[in-house]
């Protein structure tokens, strides 16, 4: 009888975990094929009108075919990208500036060299913030406030006034990665370099430790797992950075650049493929980073 | 902190007025006809006199925290000085105006320009409110839908993931071809960059809701639809609100991102780039200032309707 008013534990016993790829390769099949069905509904009234100018006779199939080989498509089916990305990899030197990884390369090379000055500048404004009261009071606020500021928006002005002071396009890319990177960097490590106990503080002042001992031997370790959790932000926000700064000075490389000249010259395919590789980039960096932050936590032993 | 005994208010009150006259006395001397700055030790030593008040009295403002409101000083006291380096430096130093004009100039460019730049703000205003309706509200219902089927969840919340670490901005061009050079391309671009984060924190919110209450709920025999407007929608406005913030900034620097792409001849986006390129450097300041303006006021008013809405959570709970 009891069975029949406590039907809980047949219930919750979960049915045999599902794969986790599955319903992910489910959407990301649903897309393709929306993507497939968009670029025929999309390119449809340019392949009618050429169709019809020929003059002949012509069905669906024909207008399938056509709408999935365009050259200029307004929306180019997903096997042209693929080929125009293998092709753009594949085809030519490395360091022909016709080959994407030359540009993916530029952009690398800045976004980097922005996330290494903006990590380091966000770890000196935390250690800073959480030594001073006067810069926690009064400067946090700013870092913060910094934030609904566009910067973006100076990204073509730092390019054009560094440039014109000589400096080459990519350290004034990296000053606007830099810039980008160093908030979720600098609000992470604060709240991590506070992230110690008061025990833990305190057990520290029994041992009489210097306030460079605290934060050298207690402080920056406790704060490491808040690193490397703003890194994966910052550094995907580097990205964009470098990516933004190539885009209106003329850039001659980089994948911004790629996608301005694209779209000067209406070249659809290009601009897709120049975006499925800054995807990929921005997916290997957050990547790297969380394979550095495994790392680091098996030599500090946090995970056995 | 502040002992109330008068004589320490007396201190406070000179040190303040000689900052003020100090800080005065140094403005007219910079911009004025005189000897240029370098080569007067005067001026150095001035500067040396007002950095040791700054320091001082920023010192007591940071201690000062009792009345709320008193918050406000340090930080405001310190943007105060930060221009005011900024001033001094560009004008006595006589930087050039293309690196970096001085604030005065800013201001200027900003009242002589406003006709201009007043058109190019409501352009841009107009993309980045409907890309932030479009992005956030679409965000929200697929939050919804995520929520009531657990398939669709399980394969798009790794992907909206994935869309963290790629540059969605570059899509820019692509909308612009698709949608025309109006306002309409920039909104669809912040309302693509603006979906994923309500997706993800929405979703992380509807999670957040407490084991027991849920429970509670069922016993009341609560439908899906209650527990989720009465229970499970308030918890997780904390989230929803926290994605609001963020778009508020994605939806502008996204539209005018976008604008870099093509824009009929106003936005902001489109004044910055045309004013650098022909060297204006303050009225591009002067956009940015506005836009940053306009930026702090978005992101404000939200925050303003979070203390409203979420009164409720320990963060506002006195």
């Amino acid at each position: 009888m009891t069975d029949a008013t406590l039907p809980l534990p047949a219930t919750r016993v979960a049915p045999a975990a599902p794969s986790r790829w599955a319903p992910m390769a489910v959407v990301v099949g649903c897309i393709l094929l929306l993507w497939y069905v968009g670029a025929v509904a999309l390119n449809a009234p340019q392949v009618t009108e050429r169709l019809n100018n020929l003059g002949q006779p012509w069905d669906w199939s024909d207008l399938v075919n056509a709408a999935w080989a365009m050259e200029r498509p307004v929306l180019p089916a997903p096997h042209q990208v693929a080929l125009d990305f293998t092709r753009s990899v594949f085809d030519h030197a490395i360091d022909s500036p016709r080959n994407l990884l030359f540009h993916a390369g530029v952009t690398l090379s800045a976004t980097l060299l922005g996330f290494m000055l903006g990590l380091l500048l966000g770890v000196l404004l935390a250690v800073g913030v959480v030594h001073s009261r006067v810069l926690d009071r009064g400067l946090l606020p700013w870092i913060i406030a910094s934030q609904t500021i566009p910067i973006l928006a100076i990204a073509p002005m730092a390019v054009v006034v560094l440039g014109s002071l000589g400096y080459p396009p990519l350290v004034s890319k990296a000053v606007i990665s830099m810039y980008l990177c160093f908030f979720p960097v600098a609000i992470g490590m604060v709240k991590g370099l506070r992230s110690p106990e008061v025990l833990q503080m305190d057990l520290m002042r029994t041992y009489s430790a210097s306030r460079p001992q605290l934060l050298w031997l207690l402080r920056l370790p406790a704060a490491l797992p808040f690193l490397f959790a703003s890194a994966k932000v910052a550094i995907a926000t580097s990205l964009v950075g470098a990516i933004v700064g190539e885009l209106p000075t003329g850039a001659q490389a980089g994948l911004g650049a790629r996608l301005l000249q694209g779209s000067y010259f209406g070249q659809t395919v290009q601009i897709w493929s120049a975006l499925v590789m800054a995807s990929l980039l921005g997916v290997a960096l957050v990547g790297l980073v969380g394979l550095a932050e495994r790392a680091t936590a098996r030599l500090m032993g946090t995970r056995a | 902190m502040v002992r109330k005994g008068s004589a320490s208010t007396w201190v406070a009150g000179v040190g303040f007025v000689a900052l003020t006259a100090l800080s005065a006395g140094i403005l007219m001397q910079v911009h004025g006809s005189g000897p240029r700055a370098q080569e007067t030790p005067a001026l150095w030593l001035a500067l040396a006199a007002w950095a040791a008040l700054a320091v001082l009295a920023l010192n007591r403002l940071a201690l000062l925290q009792q009345p709320k409101p008193l918050r406000l000083l340090a930080p405001a006291l310190l943007g105060a000085a930060l221009l005011f380096v900024w001033e001094v430096g560009v004008v006595g130093w006589n930087v050039p105006r293309v690196l970096l004009p001085a604030p005065h100039a800013v201001a200027q460019a900003l009242s002589t320009r406003w006709e201009v730049l007043w058109p190019d703000f409501l352009q841009t205003a107009i993309a980045v409110l409907a890309g932030f309706a479009l992005g956030s509200g679409s965000g929200l219902a697929a939050a919804l839908l995520c929520d009531r089927v657990d398939f669709l969840k399980r394969g798009l919340l790794p992907l909206a993931g994935l869309a963290g670490a790629v540059p969605i901005v570059g899509i820019a061009p692509i909308m612009v071809m698709w949608f025309g050079f109006d306002w309409h391309s920039k909104a669809a671009v912040a309302a693509v960059v603006t979906f994923f984060p309500m997706l993800v924190n929405t979703l992380a919110g509807l999670a957040a809701s407490d084991t027991m209450h849920r429970d509670l709920m069922r016993t009341y025999a609560a439908s899906h639809g209650v527990t989720l407007a009465k229970l499970r929608l308030p918890g997780a406005l904390p989230f929803i609100f926290n994605a609001l913030k963020i778009n508020s900034t994605l939806a502008l620097i996204s539209a005018i991102v976008a604008e870099f792409f093509g824009s009929p001849i106003y936005g902001l986006g489109f004044r910055i780039s045309a004013e650098v390129a022909r060297m204006n450097v303050d009225v591009v300041w002067a956009a940015i200032a506005l836009a940053a303006l306009a930026g702090s006021l978005f992101y404000g008013l939200i925050a303003l309707m979070e203390r409203g809405l979420t009164f409720w959570h320990p963060s506002y709970r006195q």
